[in-house]
């Protein structure tokens, strides 16, 4: 697998503006006394924009070096600048689009951002949050040199990010492990195999829809009779979790099964045609939620099923998105303790290019949008420590621009907009409660009572 | 037989990232790199700063040997390739040797033109385009009191500083009335024009030479058309340049001023691309087919046509060159991207304090900007114009603080 790489990133939402990252970043040596990165205040004065080095994958900046001087690292990603070799001449500024590369005119020489080489101190002296720096790429590097357990070509359609999830999980979940997949997209893209043969390199099932979790809490239960832990991984659809499979997940959440259980939430029956679901959201359109006179998409809201999930006080509950693979990878090393001890859930909202109408290549765009709006919370919960956000969004950007990037969503009155508007402020609302809650608990040394 | 799938005549920037572009799309294909130089793959743009003594030939390897080998490239120097016969699909080198390739690319470059004076070819006098030059002129300005530049352009006006600081006498000519014309404007250039005489440099302009002849034993005398004469003993041509292209006499790829390309740097002759300071591809202001001779031009071309050449689906097509430069003197920044005047265009200028801006505004959009010891993201502003953003919403802003607003409209709209 190729190089992934660590980033620097910026959260305008949380940004104050007080200018600490590029005080600091301005007495560093490789400096010489002008700031690699710069936030800019915005014409309006309503925002803050960063520019700094992206360490792009084909740095412009390199290619219009006339003198050797600029290289991108192959194991780490920074393009680094070459004293001995600059000539000076900013032909490196002419390259890049980003605003990049600060030039020293007069001492005919550049500076441009090299991540502290792997400790930012922009980030370190970041009290708002806004900037921090994303391991994410060490991530893809460690769980690239594991083994990918799934067989090479699916039959996802083009942008699902199931695909990214599949793979990744599996290969950080490990060989000892029996995956069932109920019918879905996941089952349908070749997770069951073709011919007699399995789409993954480990042991998978097809159950039924209804029965997921029952099949798999036999699994486990007979391999652990026999003296092998093995994990019990559910890799299923918001059908077979919130819908038809409900009954025996709640049972088997109840009864405190070791199920490692993982739902991909696209909203609705999409491999069968796109019908809705109970977790489909308010006012899309779906096959079966139509679009015309009478009917303008979905009418109902859609289930909380994590939130369920962690009434039923699972070993470990959390949501989780692929646009924040760190964030998910954390999760997952919880959950996957978790299922050795009772239920571990991660509700993975996924969205589905074909049924929601966005173009592939937007997937992970949308998956930042969903969290940046609020219209998708990450948290975690256990029953220790209670329900504690992992990325809160102090303030959100209006859920309409997350709105705006699907076809199911073209059709919205104003009304309906509104009532997403208020339906994620309150759902926000309630969560806050929980974790305040928790928090509350915490810092009164009184820790929330684990069971009954 | 000698053969390969690419043949890449040439060794500079728009051959480097064909390369790189094939590898992305074609890891096994092979690929040979024939080139006129004796050395690795070496950048001309880097040349002033040999001849300063900021930089050596040793040090300022474009890419060394273990790029041409990760990216397992033949590599032939001094193999110079004499002509091209389309019709065998195969070149024939200087030194006699036949090559066939499936896919060819014209990366030759370009050398230093030489405008007609009388005398000049029986006069000893130096350029500036390859290693070899660099090295010349430099022991020559050891040894030089007086030297006479033709030409104020990059090259001119560089080494005019060089030999100025190594304490020499220097003359500029310059047949147009201002210093780096296309790339500044009047105002601009008198204020560059001007830092080259407070060093003490003579500044002729508006002025060409017309004839040359030997005095004493090293010195000569250059004849002004005007009527004026210098006298000097190391005269530097830097009047331009012209397409390396005699080789493709009798091949039947097209030729205007340098080698005629569509978008995706295609000849046209089938299996033929051509790319860098040897290609004449669109403009980008007005669609006309033009010489660049700039090296982020060849870097692009250099990109498509070797993406082109390896089948790559996701080529995107040349947008057009847009004039860019960066040029620092005396302590000074000067640069500029784009068109200087357009019209109809609106333009918006701001000097003193020895800074100057000059933002060329049309329809809304950024068609040029140009400036001196300013900060300005050059490649930014490349792309403003490229993408033809619509600058109307912050337009007050922007022409007050283009560097700032550039930067946060880069931020919302591209990543
Ligand atoms: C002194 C100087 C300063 C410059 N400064 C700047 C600057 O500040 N900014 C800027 O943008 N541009 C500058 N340039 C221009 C820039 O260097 C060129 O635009 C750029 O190098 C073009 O790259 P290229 O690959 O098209 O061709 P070149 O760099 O010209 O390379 C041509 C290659 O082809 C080889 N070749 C020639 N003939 C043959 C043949 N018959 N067969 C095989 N190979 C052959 C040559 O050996 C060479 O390797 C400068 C140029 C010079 C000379």
């Amino acid at each position: 697998m190729g190089n992934a790489f660590n980033t620097i990133t910026f959260d305008k939402g949380r940004c104050d503006g007080c200018g600490d990252c590029m005080t600091v970043c301005a007495k560093l040596p490789g400096s010489a006394g002008r700031s690699r990165l710069s936030v800019i205040v915005a014409p309006d004065r309503s925002d803050f924009e960063l520019a700094i080095c992206r360490q792009c994958g084909q740095p412009k900046c390199v290619m219009n070096c006339p003198a050797g001087a600029l290289a991108k690292g192959e194991q780490d990603g920074i393009v680094r600048w070459e004293g001995a070799k600059c000539v000076g001449c900013l032909l490196c500024t002419v390259g890049c689009r980003y605003g990049g590369i600060v030039p020293h005119a007069e001492a005919r020489q550049m500076s441009k951002c090299d991540q502290c080489e792997g400790d930012p101190a922009c980030v370190t002296v970041c009290k708002s949050g806004a900037l921090s720096f994303n391991r994410a790429g060490a991530l893809y590097n460690r769980v690239g040199n594991l083994e990918d357990l799934f067989a090479p070509g699916l039959s996802a359609c083009q942008g699902c990010n199931s695909e990214l999830l599949i793979r990744h999980t599996l290969r950080h979940v490990g060989p000892e492990t029996v995956v069932a997949t109920p019918p879905g997209c996941i089952a349908g893209m070749g997770a069951v195999g073709y011919n007699g043969q399995t789409g993954t390199k480990v042991p998978v099932f097809h159950p039924l829809l209804t029965n997921t979790a029952s099949m798999l809490t036999g699994i486990r239960r007979t391999y652990k009779r026999r003296g092998r832990d093995v994990t019990a991984l559910a890799l299923a659809g918001d059908g077979g979790v919130v819908d038809v499979g409900f009954q025996s997940l709640s049972g088997a959440a109840e009864r405190g099964e070791e199920l490692l259980f993982i739902c991909v939430d696209n909203e609705g029956y999409m491999n069968t045609g796109m019908q809705r679901s109970g977790s489909t959201s308010y006012g899309s359109w779906t096959s079966t939620t139509p679009v015309g006179k009478r009917m303008h998409g979905k009418s109902r809201d859609s289930k909380d099923m994590p939130l369920m999930m962690m009434m039923h006080r699972c070993e470990y509950v959390a949501t989780a998105s692929l646009g924040f693979m760190d964030d998910y990878y954390a999760k997952l090393d919880k959950a996957i303790a978790a299922a050795k001890r009772g239920m571990a859930y991660i509700h993975v909202y996924a969205p589905c290019p074909t049924g929601w109408r966005f173009p592939s290549s937007a997937t992970i765009e949308t998956c930042r949008k969903s969290v940046e709006t609020n219209f998708v919370t990450l948290w975690e919960y256990t029953p220790d420590a209670g329900l504690r956000f992992t990325r809160p969004v102090d303030n959100p950007i209006p859920v309409e621009e997350y709105l705006r990037l699907f076809g199911k969503y073209r059709h919205l009155s104003p009304e309906q907009v509104t009532h997403i508007r208020q339906t994620t402020v309150d759902k926000v609302k309630h969560l806050k409660m929980h974790a305040r809650a928790a928090e509350e608990a915490r810092q009164a040394n009184d820790v929330p009572l684990k069971g009954e | 037989m000698n053969q390969t799938t690419y043949l890449i005549a040439g060794s500079s920037h728009a051959a480097i990232e064909a390369v790189a572009a094939i590898r992305m799309v074609d890891p096994e294909g092979e690929v040979v790199m024939a080139t006129a130089d004796q050395r690795l793959p070496y950048s001309p743009t880097i040349l002033p700063y040999v001849v300063s003594g900021r930089t050596s030939p040793e040090t300022a390897t474009l890419r060394g040997a273990a790029w041409l080998e990760a990216n397992r490239v033949r590599f032939l120097a001094a193999s110079p390739i004499a002509e091209v016969q389309p019709d065998q699909r195969q070149v024939r080198m200087a030194d006699g040797a036949v090559w066939r390739y499936e896919r060819l690319l014209l990366a030759t470059g370009a050398r230093p033109a030489l405008p007609p004076i009388a005398g000049l070819a029986a006069q000893p006098h130096h350029v500036l385009r390859t290693v070899e030059d660099a090295l010349a002129l430099q022991a020559a300005i050891a040894g030089a009191r007086q030297a006479v530049i033709l030409g104020a352009g990059l090259v001119g006006l560089h080494a005019a500083e060089t030999m100025r600081k190594a304490g020499l006498g220097v003359t500029v000519i310059e047949q147009k009335s201002q210093v780096l014309p296309g790339y500044f404007d009047g105002e601009a250039s008198r204020m560059i024009e001007k830092a080259f005489r407070d060093h003490g440099i003579e500044m002729v302009m508006g002025e060409t030479a017309a004839a040359v002849e030997a005095q004493d034993d090293k010195g000569f005398r250059l004849q002004l058309a005007g009527g004026g004469e210098r006298a000097g003993d190391l005269l530097l041509i830097a009047a331009g340049v012209r397409p390396v292209t005699d080789f493709l006499a009798g091949s039947g790829v097209d030729l205007g001023q340098g080698v005629l390309v569509d978008a995706r740097m295609r000849t046209s002759v089938p299996n033929v691309w051509a790319a860098g300071d040897v290609a004449q591809a669109d403009r980008f202001l007005d669609g006309v087919k033009a010489m660049a001779g700039i090296l982020p031009n060849a870097v692009e071309q250099g990109r498509i046509a070797g993406a082109d050449m390896a089948g790559d689906s996701a080529v995107k097509p040349f947008p057009g060159s847009v004039p860019l430069n960066t040029f620092a003197y005396f302590g000074n920044h000067a640069i500029s991207v784009g068109a200087l005047d357009e019209a109809g265009a609106v333009i918006e200028t701001h000097a003193g304090d020895g800074c100057y801006i000059r933002l060329v505004i049309a329809e809304g959009r950024l068609r040029g900007i140009s400036a001196i010891n300013h900060v300005v993201d050059a490649g930014l502003m490349w792309q403003l114009i490229l993408r033809r953003i619509d600058l109307a919403p912050v337009l007050q802003d922007f022409l007050a603080r283009p560097h700032e607003i550039g930067r946060v409209l880069m931020s919302r709209l591209w990543r």
